[in-house]
């Protein structure tokens, strides 16, 4: 049997999502798009937005990282579609507090991405589930378009 | 001073000798197989280097006082000590650095500014560590020099012919790994050191990942500069060496400025001290050299071709054990290989994989281990690596396994 904090961490909704990863891919007419990398484990990983109106109408990332990191862009997409920025940048805040064991602030939903609140035990993981949510924050901020990853 | 080969490997006396094996991690006994990042230390060490401030302990080649000359003794009889364990001629051709990586800037930055210009060519190999990468790069940068990169085969083995067509009278220098720190390959480099000195070109050594595992003779080897790591062979870190041969040591400018590698210093110029000291600016760190002599005793003590032949049986276990889970695949599979795996398990990436066994105790490292291009070479983002030291266990290889059974069961 798995210990404890496995459980916690490798929950059938992660592995689904690492498996499956929804919203998986480049987006042709993104206006908006970054790329980070972990240099320390050569994981890296690019979003692309569509944004009209201050409103993220499609999100798509290419990761090349473990479970969690590409669980977790793919949650990530899932919920911001369909978000304004200001929202999206309000639950970027959110999910780094849970990651850290923070608190998150009071009526806003995380559906999916409760699940990695596990990872706050794995203090040499936190990097993974956040390295999609720091590019999406730089693609916001700077609006650049990165070229397709190879 | 050595023990036979006939006697059994001593593993219980040794387990003990190392305090951290008997460390609880996650509440199960640890099972340390990341021995190519940096090996633990036995007590004789410890005590050694806590015995230097207990009561040897003051500046070195300095002071006319007592301490200073006790210092001064134990500090050049660990020199000593590092001369006869990789066979130089003479202690002048044995420094003190920070560690293999200070020795390789060390080379490339006062060998290169002197005899590198444009055009001029540096022979590297893609399993080269990113120590014996980069300072390279940053002299070829200055001096216009160009890099050429000896390719590796699937199996993990050098290209032996693309390396003899780089090597030209245009080749100045080949810098390459002992032992791949991904791999485990043991490289060819008797016979490549022969090859470049034919075409004139000189030779520096990584034994970072050989100097552990293997007997290292630099006269019967014939480098040119040979460097390691104190806390990759059971010492201290924040110290290893650079072997040089005299003549070329002798030549080269000298690599930083500061008290104990001068003559005579006055604002019309200075001059520099003799070997070794030229290349040790500033106060050494004396208790990590000190200790690193003592780890060299335990290693001697032992004996290396006693440690080598246990180490063979363990790699041979540990690859049978590996190649026996269905996913697993083994990254290099060179016919002459030091005790380090580095494998794949499917899509499961190495740092999940790493996660879980941290969790059952096993340590093992995972990601690119500083070789980004041997990465690419096998088209892995990263791999998960253990490597063995004298203190493993075969048990230790079934947990290890198991740990990995449990992997499996947690991605399916």
């Amino acid at each position: 049997m798995m210990a404890g904090e496995l459980n916690d961490l490798y929950q059938d909704i992660i592995l689904d999502h690492s498996k499956n990863p929804r919203n998986s891919g480049y987006l042709e007419g993104a206006t908006h798009s970054a790329r980070e990398n972990n240099p320390l484990c050569g994981d890296r990983v690019s979003v692309y937005l569509t944004v009209q109106n201050a409103e993220i109408t499609d999100l798509t990332f290419e990761a090349r990282g473990c479970a969690i990191s590409v669980a977790s862009a793919s949650m990530m997409g899932q919920m911001m579609k369909g978000k304004s920025v200001a929202e999206a940048q309000n639950l970027f805040k959110q999910f780094i507090a849970l990651i850290n064991g923070s608190d998150v602030a009071e009526g806003v939903e995380l559906k999916d991405l409760q699940s990695l609140s596990g990872v706050k035990q794995f203090p040499t993981r936190v990097k993974c589930a956040t390295l999609s949510w720091h590019a999406l924050q730089h693609a916001l901020e700077s609006g650049g378009i990165e070229s397709k990853t190879s | 001073m050595t023990s036979k080969n006939t006697d059994p490997f001593p593993i219980k006396q040794i387990r003990s000798d190392f305090p951290i094996l008997s460390e609880k991690i996650y509440g199960k006994p640890l099972v340390y197989l990341d021995n190519g990042a940096s090996t633990q230390k036995p007590i004789q060490v410890i005590k050694a280097i806590s015995g230097v401030y207990e009561n040897k302990y003051a500046n070195v080649h300095r002071g006319v006082h007592y301490l200073s000359q006790v210092a001064t003794d134990e500090m050049e009889a660990a020199r000593e000590k590092v001369r006869g364990f990789i066979n130089a001629r003479s202690e002048r051709e044995v420094i003190f650095v920070r560690g293999a990586t200070e020795g390789i800037n060390l080379v490339a930055s006062s060998w290169g500014k002197a005899n590198l210009t444009a055009g001029d060519e540096i022979i590297l190999s893609q399993m080269e560590h990113h120590s014996n990468i980069v300072p390279w790069q940053l002299i070829a940068n200055a001096t216009g020099a160009i890099i050429k990169v000896i390719p590796i085969d699937d199996s993990g083995e050098l290209e032996m012919d693309v390396f003899r067509s780089l090597l030209s009278e245009k080749t100045k220098m080949v810098a390459i790994t002992h032992v791949s720190n991904a791999l485990g390959t043991i490289v060819p480099l008797k016979q490549m050191i022969k090859e470049s000195h034919d075409t004139g070109a000189l030779v520096l050594v990584d034994g970072c990942q050989a100097a552990p595992h293997l007997q290292v003779d630099v006269q019967k080897l014939d480098a040119d500069f040979y460097v390691f790591s104190g806390h990759k062979i059971y010492g201290p870190s924040g110290i290893g060496i650079l072997y040089g041969k005299e003549t070329l040591l002798e030549a080269m400018p000298p690599y930083q400025g500061g008290g104990d590698m001068i003559d005579t210093v006055s604002f019309s110029g200075s001059t520099w001290a003799d070997l070794p000291f030229k290349f040790e600016a500033g106060t050494p760190n004396i208790a990590d050299a000190i200790g690193m002599g003592n780890a060299i005793d335990y290693i001697s003590t032992l004996g290396l071709p006693a440690i080598i032949e246990y180490e063979n049986a363990l790699l041979s276990y540990a690859t049978e054990k590996l190649q026996a889970i269905n996913s697993l695949k083994i990254v290099g599979n060179a016919t002459e290989k030091a005790a380090i795996i580095s494998f794949v398990m499917g899509d499961i990436h190495p740092h999940d994989i790493g996660t879980i066994l941290d969790r059952q105790g096993v340590a093992v490292r995972t990601g690119h281990h500083c070789a980004q291009p041997v990465m690419e070479r096998y088209d892995v983002p990263a791999t998960a690596r253990a490597s063995f030291a004298l203190y493993n266990t075969f048990e230790e290889i079934d947990s290890l396994a198991v740990s990995l059974a449990k992997v499996q069961e947690i991605f399916g």
